[in-house]
């Protein structure tokens, strides 16, 4: 006997969008993994290591999307600075990964090396528990979710919002920046964390370890997809979206749209610092540079190259702006920032509803 | 004002107390006192000193020149504004001055805003559903679904404001009298005991004007409404006491014939 939930679920997806979804699955759990695995390099069939690295990269930058495009297209709530959540939940599984290197560092030490270089003793107080992996999931889930319930609690109560919420928020994020750039803060300052070895004593660049990261990171996209959908089809994504039309029509009804908006906000932090979770062992690195202003307002840019309000735009536009972005900054690298930057001009000027209004209008016209 | 302080010892020996929420008790006939209320932006007063009751289940209509706080007024009772001074119970208990927005809406107090605000991207039963009455806080809305009871209630209303064909259209299609209607709907959706009504007919046909004024007129008594108008014809339709405000305070009250032949409200409007 089916209960309501469960029907609700299943009608968050078109019968076709469960199929994309199947198809997607057998691709990026089964198919792209078998390639890789089993398939001899010389074969024309192997899928490359790099491939399923740059794959799992961009499937990291999709959860993004959605996690934006969820508080943006659908709560009108334009975060320039998501690039902190992004970068603290790497940060937070990234500090398990440094002390899985154990004593193989450049100095031999069971402290991480940029602490050995600063001559401290012993860890700070922060760095406990982190040796274990399930302490470091946890603090992936909680820290970053705590900094935004914290903020947006603040923001959203003082009814901060439109362009002065987007400008506290690139404060935000470029404060965090500078925070960790600092080499006191005890997070390897400029250089970050890199030099991964191990997950679990397995190598991390091992085919199979590549693999296993490629395909939670599909995993995770999926189950963020499917999350988005029922989110937006329920009574409160309807609510939501009439926050972000007329927000003080909404109170004037009963809803205290503080709760609303906190509760979005959080939830699109937390998948961004599980998406920086899964991106840092794949990239081999994390740095305060993922704190940079520019790199927040990139992922605005995904999200409405995409199409605002539709979850499945973002994904695209994420991958469209970085498949891009591997051949620009390759082929010409001083133009990439003009061309990004044009590239949001042309598509606020003349596709407002991005790829996926696109898709939409020329269909509309075919069939008219 | 010992009526105002003095919160309701004999709460629910009204011959109303059936239709009550919890917490309003208007066993003094009254259901929203405004006593002294001052406003001023920047040293401009929006209201002065304003006083002004409603009875429970009345129609009353409020008229006044531009700029003499009609709209301020509606702000206070619902919490957009607080003034400076001055006190604004609902029923016999609640103050106003002390709660938020979503409070007043949850406590029966509805509004109908002059613009008229619905909301364009859902549908004309989305609008609805999102003002029924009912448990509105997010974790609830995660896992609410509408019941058969609710299904009905919108039903009805649809049929009351003649928008039963539209009901699947995005609001933002409908006309502008369709849209004034649709946000009636939806104030009746929440079921409030006290409708505020701002300018509820401007933009209307004279056909629509006339069916907006027998709903209404349907609907005192039950509910208490106050409607702020300009259009004449339309409150002599309603047919309820008449308040005159002018730089925000109350210059005359009474039948519209009254108001009418009253000298000093003569030369507000006409000017000295």
């Amino acid at each position: 006997m089916p209960t309501p939930f469960t029907i609700r679920f299943l009608n968050s997806l078109s019968r076709t969008g469960w199929i994309a979804m199947a198809l997607f699955a057998a691709i990026t759990l089964v198919i792209m993994p078998a390639l890789h695995l089993f398939v001899s390099e010389g074969s024309p069939l192997h899928v490359s290591g790099f491939v399923i690295t740059l794959g799992g990269k961009f499937m990291c930058y999709a959860i993004v999307a959605i996690a934006m495009d969820l508080i943006w297209g659908y709560a009108g709530i334009l975060s320039l600075g998501h690039g902190v959540f992004f970068a603290l939940g790497g940060y937070a599984f990234g500090m398990y990964l440094m002390r899985e290197i154990g004593t193989d560092g450049s100095y031999h030490s069971h402290l991480p090396d940029f602490m050995v270089f600063l001559d401290w003793k012993e860890l700070p107080w922060y760095w406990s528990g982190t040796d274990s992996i399930l302490w470091a999931v946890v603090l992936v889930l909680v820290v970053p979710a705590l900094v935004a319930y914290v903020f947006g609690y603040f923001a959203f109560r003082s009814r901060i919002k439109g362009v002065y919420f987007s400008i506290i928020t690139q404060a935000l994020t470029f404060a965090s920046m500078l925070l960790f750039f600092r080499n006191e803060t005890g997070f390897g300052g400029n250089n970050g964390f890199t030099d991964f070895r191990r997950i679990l004593g397995y190598d991390i660049t091992s085919p199979e370890m590549r693999v296993i990261l490629f395909g939670l990171s599909a995993l995770v996209l999926m189950l963020t997809l499917l999350l988005g959908r029922y989110l937006v089809t329920s009574k409160f994504g309807r609510v939501l979206a009439a926050i972000r039309d007329s927000e003080s029509r909404v109170m004037f009804m009963g809803y205290n749209p503080l709760h609303y908006k906190l509760f979005i906000w959080t939830l699109s932090a937390m998948l961004c610092a599980i998406a920086g979770a899964l991106y840092v062992p794949q990239v081999g690195i994390i740095n305060p540079s993922e704190m940079s202003p520019a790199n927040s307002i990139e992922i605005a840019i995904w999200v409405a190259v995409g199409g605002r309000g539709t979850l499945i735009g973002p994904v695209i536009g994420a991958a469209l702006v970085n498949l891009s972005k591997s051949y620009f900054t390759v082929a010409f690298p001083e133009y990439w920032l003009f061309f990004l930057g044009a590239l949001f001009v042309m598509v606020t000027l003349w596709m407002p509803e991005g790829v996926v209004g696109l898709w939409k209008r020329i269909r509309n016209r075919r069939a008219a | 004002m010992s009526a105002v302080q003095n919160p309701g010892t004999d709460a629910g020996s009204s011959s109303m107390g059936h239709i009550l929420r919890p917490g309003l008790d208007i066993s003094h006939k009254v259901i929203l006192y405004l006593d002294d209320i001052s406003v001023s932006f920047d040293g401009f007063k929006a209201l002065n000193e304003l006083s002004l009751t409603i009875d429970a289940g009345e129609l009353r209509c409020i008229i006044g020149p531009n700029g003499a706080g009609k709209t301020t007024m509606m702000d206070v009772i619902t919490g957009k504004t607080r003034p400076d001074t001055g006190t604004c119970y609902f029923g016999q208990t609640l103050d106003l001055t002390r709660m938020s927005e979503p409070e007043i809406a949850h406590a029966g107090i509805g509004r109908k805003f002059q613009k008229p605000t619905v909301f364009e991207n859902h549908s004309v039963f989305e609008n609805l559903e999102l003002a029924m009455k009912m448990d509105k806080r997010a974790r609830v809305s995660l896992f609410a679904r509408l019941d058969d009871i609710g299904r009905d209630k919108i039903a009805d209303t649809l049929r009351m404001i003649r928008l039963d064909h539209e009901a699947d259209r995005p609001a933002g299609l409908l006309s502008h009298g369709q849209k004034q209607w649709l946000e009636i709907g939806m104030l009746l959706m929440q079921e409030p005991q006290l409708l505020l009504l701002d300018e509820p007919v401007a933009g209307m046909t004279d056909d629509e004007t006339e069916r907006t004024g027998e709903l209404f007129k349907s609907l005192a008594g039950k509910h208490s409404l106050v409607v702020v108008e300009h259009d004449m014809a339309f409150i002599e339709q309603l047919g309820g006491k008449v308040t005159v405000l002018h730089e925000g305070s109350v210059l005359a009250e009474g039948g519209l014939a009254a108001m009418q032949a009253d000298s000093r409200v003569i030369e507000v409007y006409l000017g000295r």
